[in-house]
């Protein structure tokens, strides 16, 4: 499998605070990585360097070219990001939040991909003129999701969607990626504090702290490691 | 009961002239989170492009006020661009001083190219009136309530149904996220302002023919625009809309029901409305009470 994601030495800054201290990792196509690590290790800076929603320096390929501009380039070259807490239009509705996922794309089965997105979140159906702002919190993460997806990306980046919600709808949102992932071939890059669940998922994990990397590897190898566990992932 | 249908009918044509510029500031208050002081000289700017046009190039009045529309959007997109864009991420009370500058600008500008003279526009709808079931509405007015009409209508199945009109809305209300979608913010915001300058350009085209053009000709009426919008709500369109119908047919009927208010007290009676409204209701009828997180 080769990479369609790339980080080599990757740096990113708020301000005076340096967030990344040269993170470098791979996420080859068609599979699912995810990136660990306790508050504040960088996890969500790395997602937002790839977006270019935050100053960065080093190099980001993305199947193979270097990635540039800001994060209207960047989603119009097939990443979709979902970021921390949601991210839906909470003024828009549920239609309209998803027709926005596909404003990238040029053809016309936006329609059929509203449909296809039901498909996967069947409750879509009957409350596409709900406003997102009026969901659950559940719902509104299926839709930031649904909405991403609707960009037909080739990589879907998922911040923290286990964040403040019920394990019963964690676990569902993940058994919908690794389906994106095994029926439709869908690179997922997810970044999540819940360890667990991201190791069930994920074949192959980076655990960051303090802006860089210290460690990576199979999911399953750094989940059997018990120093590994006790001292990275904290269970 | 005739007399009364004929100042309901002229009320809400004042009140769509009002109810346009509301939508202009509401437009622009929900792009860039400030009111926009420039608003009503941005329009007296526009009627005086439009006078230029049918008095000494020849245009006959309606592709005048085509040519009008088209020089105002790109106006507005002009004037995001170059002054407004650069302070846009700062703190707001820049972008108010700046809208403020532009107002003096736009009024300096207007006397020194067409002099403080007032002139004459003329209007596009002839001057008798029609009957309606009896009562005889004038067809100025009814021309009028028509084109703010369409115009609302217009604007709203832009924003309902276009790709652009919903990329426009996401980069209004949550810019962040519309650039992860792949919006280009800076643009929507500026294509927000152009369609504001059309809207008041129809505004100022409208309210020309009953008063007379002269620079300060929108003052009077961005200070209704201003009570419709607070009114309706600053951030509801739709509220923008009723609220300068409400505004128009209401100050019409105290003007001629409530003998001492008269046309010396309408420009009062409106800053009443900002004031009662700002203090019973801050949202104002159609706004979304705004819950400050802390």
């Amino acid at each position: 499998m080769s990479a369609l994601l790339e980080l080599h030495d990757v740096e990113a800054r708020y301000g005076p605070v340096q967030a990344l201290r040269g993170v470098s990792l791979e996420v080859p196509e068609g599979s699912v990585v995810a990136v660990l690590g306790a508050n504040g290790a960088g996890k969500t800076t790395t997602l937002r360097a790839v977006s270019g929603t935050v100053k960065r320096s080093g190099e980001i390929l993305f199947a193979g070219k270097p990635l540039r501009g800001g994060p209207e380039a960047v989603a119009k070259a097939g990443i979709a990001h979902v970021p921390e807490g949601r991210g839906t239009f909470t003024d828009l509705s549920v239609v309209e939040n998803l027709r926005l996922g596909a404003y990238t794309r040029r053809d016309r089965s936006v329609k059929a991909d509203i449909e296809r997105m039901s498909g996967y979140f069947p409750w879509i159906r009957d409350r596409g003129e709900q406003r997102g702002g009026t969901l659950s919190g559940g719902e509104q993460q299926m839709l930031a999701l649904a909405r991403a997806l609707m960009g037909r990306p080739r990589l879907l980046m998922l911040d923290e969607p286990s964040l403040g919600l019920a394990p019963l709808i964690v676990r569902e949102i993940f058994r919908i990626v690794r389906e994106l992932n095994e029926k439709e071939g869908l690179t997922v890059l997810v970044v999540e504090q819940d360890a667990r669940i991201a190791l069930d998922s994920a074949a192959t994990a980076y655990v960051l702290e303090v802006g860089k990397v210290a460690i990576s590897g199979a999911s399953a190898e750094l989940r059997d490691d018990e120093a590994v566990r006790r001292s990275y992932l904290g269970y | 009961m005739a007399a009364f249908f004929q100042q309901v009918v002229s009320g809400l044509a004042s009140g769509g002239v009002y109810g346009s510029l509301a939508l202009a500031i509401v437009l622009i208050h929900r792009a860039t989170g400030v009111i926009n002081f420039a608003q009503g000289e941005m329009a007296t700017f526009s009627t005086y492009i439009a006078w230029t046009l049918t008095t000494n190039h020849g245009f006959s009045y309606w592709p005048a006020f085509a040519v009008t529309l088209l020089v105002s959007f790109v106006g507005g997109v002009g004037i995001h661009q170059a002054v407004i864009r650069p302070v846009e991420r700062g703190p707001q009370i820049r972008v108010v001083i700046i809208t403020i500058g532009l107002l003096l600008l736009l009024n300096g500008l207007m006397t020194w190219i067409w002099s403080g003279e007032v002139r004459a526009v003329p209007s596009p709808f002839p001057s008798g009136t029609i009957d309606v079931g009896g009562v005889a509405i004038s067809v100025q007015d009814i021309g009028t309530i028509a084109v703010c009409l369409v115009s609302v209508a217009v604007l709203w199945a832009f924003f309902q149904f276009t790709k652009v009109g919903l990329a426009l809305r996401a980069a209004a209300v949550n810019p962040a996220e519309a650039r992860l979608v792949g919006v280009r913010v800076p643009w929507m915001l500026g294509l927000g302002w152009g369609l504001a300058a059309v809207l008041g350009a129809i505004a100022g085209l409208l309210t020309a023919p009953s008063v007379f053009l002269d620079p300060n000709m929108m003052q009077a009426v961005l200070i209704y625009a201003f009570a419709a919008a607070v009114l309706g709500g600053i951030d509801s369109p739709v509220g923008a809309v009723v609220g300068g119908l409400m505004l128009g047919v209401g100050l019409n009927l105290l003007g001629v029901y409530i003998d001492f208010v008269g046309a010396d007290l309408r420009l009062p009676a409106a800053l009443l409305v900002i004031l009662v409204v700002l203090l019973v209701r801050p949202a104002g009828l159609f706004g979304k009470p705004q819950v400050k997180k802390v």
